[in-house]
C-alpha cells in the first residue's frame, strides 16, 4: 500500500522531513551560529538548553512547520540585541549559516531559498524596525 | 463540620467528606490520582500541631509522618487543618553521622546513614540542614548501597556556615537532615559503549566519582571512561591513589589529575587546567557523554567548548556548583 508522496501537494515542511529534519538541523545550525565570529558574542552566557530550543522554534517556523512565534515575541526578545548593536549584516549571517546547515543536510536548493524567505519575513520584528 | 485553611482561604467540609472533595468542590487546584490513598499524587502537609488522622497518613515515610504530611483523598478531618502543597524542598529525612575524616587539607569526607531506604541516582545532589536550620547542596558521591549510607565531599571553607561546622562541631552520631536527591548529572542505562569524558574541579569529583564507580560496578560500561580532575595546586587533589587503582582494574577507565598552579610535580600531574587538557586531547566529541562538574564559569565554558567540538547537548551533563 505504497503512496506516491506528491511533492507538488507536500507542504515545505513534509518536503524537509519534518520534526526529524528540524532536530537534525538544530545541531548543526546551532554549533555555526556559536562558531562564528560575527554573531556568536550575542550568546555570550545564555543557557545553552534553552537557546536550543528557542533555535528550534525559529527553524520549526522557518521550515513552514507549525509556528508559535508572534512578531511581538520577536521584537521583545531581541530587542536587548538590538541594543547591543544587531543589524541587518547580522541577520545576513545567521540566514547564512542556516543556508549552509541545509546544504550540510543535503537539502535542494530550491527548498533553501523557500526556507530563506520564510525566515527573511521575521527581518523586520528582529531588527525593531 | 470542621474548616480547612488553604491558599489563605478557608473552606467547611461536609459530613463524611474527604479534604481532597473539600477542596475540589471549590475548585481549588489541587493535583490528585487514585482517591484511594494509594498513589500518593495528592500528598498534602498540614501546619498545625495537632497531628492529623492517622489513617490519612497510610504509606507514607515515617519522616513524613512525623512532619505531619497526610493524604487528604483518605482524610476526614477531626479538627479544623490549616494545609499546603509540599514542595520537594520541604520534605526533610532522618540521617545519622557515621564517619568524618580529611580527604585533604581543605576537603572532609562526610558519611551519613539514612534511617529509610532511599532512591537516588550516583551523581544527584542533596540538601543537608544543620540544627540551626543552615542549608547547603551537596552532591552524592556513592551509588546506592544497602547499608543506606550517603557519602559527601566538603570543601571547607574559611566562613563557610556550614562547612565550619561539619569542621568544627560534626561528631560521629549526631543526627543530620536531609532532602530527596535530585537534579539530572547521571548515569543513564543504556549505549555502553559510548565513550565518556568527565571533568571536574574541586570538590566537582564527588558526583564524578559516583558516576563512574555506577558507570563501571553497576552497569559494566564498555566505552572508555576518560576522567580528569584539576585543581590549582596539588593539595586540592584528592582520592589520588583510589583512582590510579581503579584504572589499573578497569582497563577502559583512565585517570588524570591536572594542576594548573606553578610548582607541581609534572611527572604526577599534568600541567594545565583539566578542562583545556581534556578539550585539548579530545578535539572531536562526536557520540560522546559528557560530565562537568565543579565552578560555574568552568562548567559553563566546557559545556559551550564540548558542544562546538561535536558532542550533542542532549549529551553534556553539567552540575554547577556556587561556592
Amino acid at each position: 500500500m505504497s503512496e506516491i508522496l506528491n511533492t507538488a501537494n507536500a507542504t515545505l515542511f513534509e518536503q524537509l522531513g519534518g520534526e526529524g529534519a528540524v532536530n537534525a538541523a538544530v545541531d548543526i545550525f546551532y554549533r555555526k551560529v556559536l562558531a562564528d565570529q560575527r554573531i556568536n558574542h550575542f550568546f555570550d552566557g545564555v543557557d545553552m538548553d534553552k537557546q536550543a530550543a528557542k533555535q528550534k522554534a525559529f527553524l520549526t517556523m522557518a521550515f513552514g512547520g507549525p509556528a508559535n512565534y508572534s512578531g511581538k515575541d520577536m521584537r521583545e526578545g531581541h530587542a536587548k540585541l538590538v541594543q547591543m548593536g544587531l543589524n541587518d549584516s547580522h541577520f545576513d549571517a545567521v540566514i547564512e549559516n542556516l543556508a549552509a546547515t541545509l546544504s550540510e543536510l543535503g537539502v535542494s536548493a530550491e527548498l533553501i531559498g523557500q526556507v530563506a524567505a520564510i525566515a527573511q519575513t521575521t527581518r523586520a520584528d528582529v531588527l525593531g524596525k | 463540620m470542621t474548616r480547612i485553611k488553604f491558599d489563605d482561604q478557608f473552606f467547611e467540609t461536609e459530613p463524611s467528606e474527604t479534604v481532597l472533595q473539600t477542596l475540589l468542590r471549590h475548585n481549588m487546584q489541587v493535583p490528585y490520582g487514585c482517591r484511594a490513598g494509594v498513589c500518593q499524587s495528592c500528598l498534602m502537609r498540614c501546619l498545625d500541631e495537632t497531628p492529623v488522622p492517622a489513617t490519612s497518613q497510610m504509606g507514607l515515610k515515617a519522616s513524613q509522618q512525623k512532619e505531619n504530611y497526610f493524604l487528604p483523598c483518605i482524610c476526614l478531618s477531626e479538627n479544623d487543618m490549616s494545609v499546603i502543597l509540599p514542595h520537594a524542598d520541604d520534605v526533610w529525612l532522618d540521617g545519622r553521622v557515621v564517619d568524618k575524616y580529611a580527604l585533604s587539607s581543605n576537603v572532609m569526607l562526610l558519611k551519613i546513614q539514612s534511617k529509610e531506604p532511599l532512591a537516588f541516582f550516583a551523581g544527584q545532589f542533596v540538601n543537608l540542614r544543620n540544627k540551626a536550620g543552615v542549608t547547603r547542596s551537596y552532591s552524592i558521591a556513592t551509588i546506592p548501597n544497602a547499608s543506606h549510607t550517603l557519602i559527601f565531599h566538603i570543601r571547607i571553607l574559611p566562613h563557610g556556615q556550614f562547612s565550619r561546622w561539619v569542621a568544627d562541631e560534626v561528631a560521629i552520631g549526631m543526627s543530620l537532615n536531609f532532602s530527596q536527591a535530585q537534579g539530572s548529572c547521571h548515569y543513564i542505562e543504556g549505549k555502553s559503549e559510548q565513550p565518556l569524558l568527565l571533568i571536574g574541579t574541586g570538590t566537582g569529583l564527588a558526583p564524578l566519582y559516583g558516576i563512574i564507580r555506577d558507570a563501571l560496578e553497576n552497569h559494566h560500561h564498555s566505552g572508555d571512561i576518560h576522567l580528569f580532575h584539576g585543581s590549582r595546586d596539588a593539595t586540592g587533589l584528592y582520592f589520588e591513589s583510589k583512582l590510579h587503582d581503579m584504572a589499573k582494574n578497569h582497563t577502559n577507565f583512565h585517570y588524570t589529575p591536572c594542576v594548573s598552579g606553578e610548582n607541581s610535580d609534572q611527572t604526577i600531574y599534568m600541567k594545565g587546567r583539566a578542562n583545556q587538557i581534556a578539550l585539548e586531547k579530545f578535539s572531536q566529541l562526536n557520540g560522546w557523554r559528557v560530565y562537568l562538574c565543579g565552578q560555574p564559569d568552568m562548567v559553563l565554558q566546557t559545556k559551550k567548548m564540548a558542544y562546538l567540538q561535536g558532542a550533542s547537548l542532549k549529551d553534556i551533563y553539567a552540575d554547577a556548583f556556587l561556592s
